[in-house]
């Protein structure tokens, strides 16, 4: 662990972590990848917003709006900042990270990017939210879908690249929800534009654990959430080239993505407003903006350094276990901290209950990855991950509550 | 508090003893109908077949992946129907998914039950509801098939 990062300091700015559960025992939350939990200091922005500058923001003119608009656009200038967009005005505000896939998705199509005989790129490793919004565009435009598929180690199998001149599409995970891997997503979005793609990268859960550029990546299109970079859920993020997304029809229609309105048709605003139709996730951008500024404050290094320390200590504890297998990398290089298991003999469901009447939560089942679980031959795994928060006292509360769960069901 | 996330009263002797030796487990040729249910939250499966003999079920066949508590309900269901009418079974099946859906509330019927009311403590884990329903879900759907299969035979006939 690096000397400057104090977990147990950073441990205080979550109330929640204190909690007793069923019969006082301390929660051992290891379900971050699923959703963070989130610090006093953003509860707190949120909680000022509402209760001090409530107000629709862009279309009121009174001092309220002035002052929601402005606190709106200032998360939306954090965020720009905090992932290196070129202009804030790359930075379009969706509900969540699957609603900026399916938008890219839905206007691409429109935009006529992809027909009959082009191919779309994704992996075998992607949650289901890259995966069906795909699915769905091939169907609508007759193109075809193809995948990187999954190396016995948890890699992407980059020597059987589908990548082609046919390919109009790559969209890739950054990092994985479900084998923890870090993919070579700057190789990937080089190859994609050596074939003139558009390339779209996942980036659910790289922003809230590794140091991301979206410059220096130069993907064409870059989507995360909020919810679990310790900001509050109902906001995710699309990063799109402005020069592209200027380029591009709209999503959704309705109030604050026109220019103006006729009865016979409308013209629409530059982005990101082009892309943000109806009230936006107002109080969501204020507490995005107090998350990242919490992440910056920390330093993404650091927190990055200190998911990579734990999950080396929990893959070398875990590995102790008798009948327990990781299902993904094994070594903690390109990792990022979520790994997912089977134990011999215990259905996951049941190993996340044991867990849980430890105090222990962890998630069990196929964790919106089936087809990755299918390239192990598993249907679930039962899955820890970890956060800027996690400590080695709770990978030694998880191995011990396995070892009960063993011992419970005889395996 | 303590008491309702007991998991002792979740995992009773009778559900593991279920679980670890499943009773008619596999899928045994013929059948009149089949049925390929998941549970899509957690992945789990079950292939089901009801094989009838006129209005009585002679064998539930079956291949499931899932949990301990999916196991062993599979495996009560296949003692609790096989050998009765498929009335009856449905009977048993209402009796069964109150139990599941009673919060706790429900006292269960031994008589009706049997070994299904090792299940009560299930109905305190709202997560785990389905995992127990999984199989008598398929099999509701398998029988009423089944049922609706042989009546098409009957008029065609």
């Amino acid at each position: 662990m690096t000397s400057t990062y104090d977990v147990a300091r950073v441990r205080e700015d979550f109330p929640i972590l204190q909690r007793r559960l069923a019969g006082d025992l301390p929660l051992v939350y290891l379900d971050s990848a699923n959703t963070s939990q989130k610090p006093r200091q953003v509860v707190d922005a949120i909680d000022a917003h509402y209760l001090a500058h409530n107000a629709n923001v862009a279309r009121a003119m009174h001092q309220l709006g002035a002052e929601a608009s402005e606190a709106f656009e200032l998360g939306r200038t954090k965020v720009a900042g905090f992932i290196g967009a070129s202009r804030r005005e790359e930075v379009v505000f969706t509900k969540n990270a699957s609603e900026a896939i399916n938008l890219v998705a839905r206007v691409l199509g429109d935009a006529g990017a992809v027909g009959p005989g082009d191919e779309i790129v994704i992996s075998q490793m992607e949650h289901h939210s890259n995966i069906v919004p795909w699915q769905l565009l091939a169907e609508r435009t007759g193109a075809t879908l193809r995948w990187f598929g999954v190396t016995p180690e948890g890699r992407l199998d980059l020597e059987n690249d589908p990548i082609t001149e046919r390919t109009k599409i790559v969209a890739v995970t950054w990092v994985s929800n479900m084998l923890g891997t870090i993919n070579p997503v700057a190789d990937i979005v080089a190859r994609a534009k050596a074939v003139g793609a558009y390339s779209l990268i996942d980036a659910s859960q790289a922003v809230p654990q590794i140091p991301v550029d979206v410059t220096a990546l130069g993907a064409d299109f870059v989507a995360f959430t909020g919810h679990k970079m310790v900001g509050p859920t109902g906001i995710g993020v699309l990063h799109g080239r402005y020069d592209l997304l200027a380029s591009l029809p709209p999503f959704l229609g309705g109030g604050e993505m026109i220019e103006t309105v006729t009865m016979e048709g409308s013209t629409f605003a530059p982005p990101p407003a082009r892309f943000e139709a109806g009230t936006p996730p107002i109080a969501q951008s204020v507490g995005l903006g107090a998350a990242v500024d919490y992440l910056s404050a920390l330093g993404m290094e650091n927190v990055a350094a200190h998911e990579q320390a734990i999950t080396a200590y929990a893959l070398e504890r875990l590995v102790e276990i008798d009948g327990l297998t990781v299902v993904g990398p094994k070594e903690p290089v390109d990792r990022g901290g979520a790994i997912s298991f089977t134990l011999e003999g215990v259905h996951p469901h049941d190993v996340a209950q044991l867990l849980d009447s430890k105090g222990v939560a962890v998630r069990a089942g196929h964790h919106c990855a089936k087809p990755a679980h299918a390239c192990f031959g598993v249907q679930s795994t039962t899955r820890a991950s970890f956060y800027l928060y996690t400590t080695e006292a709770e990978i030694d509360a998880l191995v011990e509550a396995i070892w009960h769960t063993k011992k419970y069901f005889g395996a | 508090m303590t008491e309702a996330m007991n998991v002792d009263s979740l995992y009773q002797e009778i559900i593991l003893d279920h679980y670890k030796r499943p009773h008619g487990a596999g899928l045994r040729d013929g059948g009149d109908a089949e049925v390929h249910h998941v549970n899509p939250t957690c992945g789990d499966e079950i292939t089901l077949r009801v094989h009838l003999d006129g209005d009585v079920v002679r064998d539930v066949s079956y291949d499931a992946q899932g949990c301990s508590i999916s196991q062993a309900s599979a495996s009560v269901l296949n003692d609790l129907v096989v050998g009765h009418t498929v009335a009856e079974g449905f009977t048993t099946l209402d009796a069964f998914q109150e139990l599941m859906q009673g919060k706790g509330h429900v006292e269960p019927d031994e008589d009706v039950l049997e070994d299904g009311i090792a299940f009560a403590g299930v109905a305190q884990f709202p997560a785990r509801v389905k995992c127990a329903l999984l199989s008598w879900m398929a099999f509701k759907d398998a029988a009423t098939q089944a049922t609706g299969a042989q009546a098409a035979g009957k008029d065609g006939s």
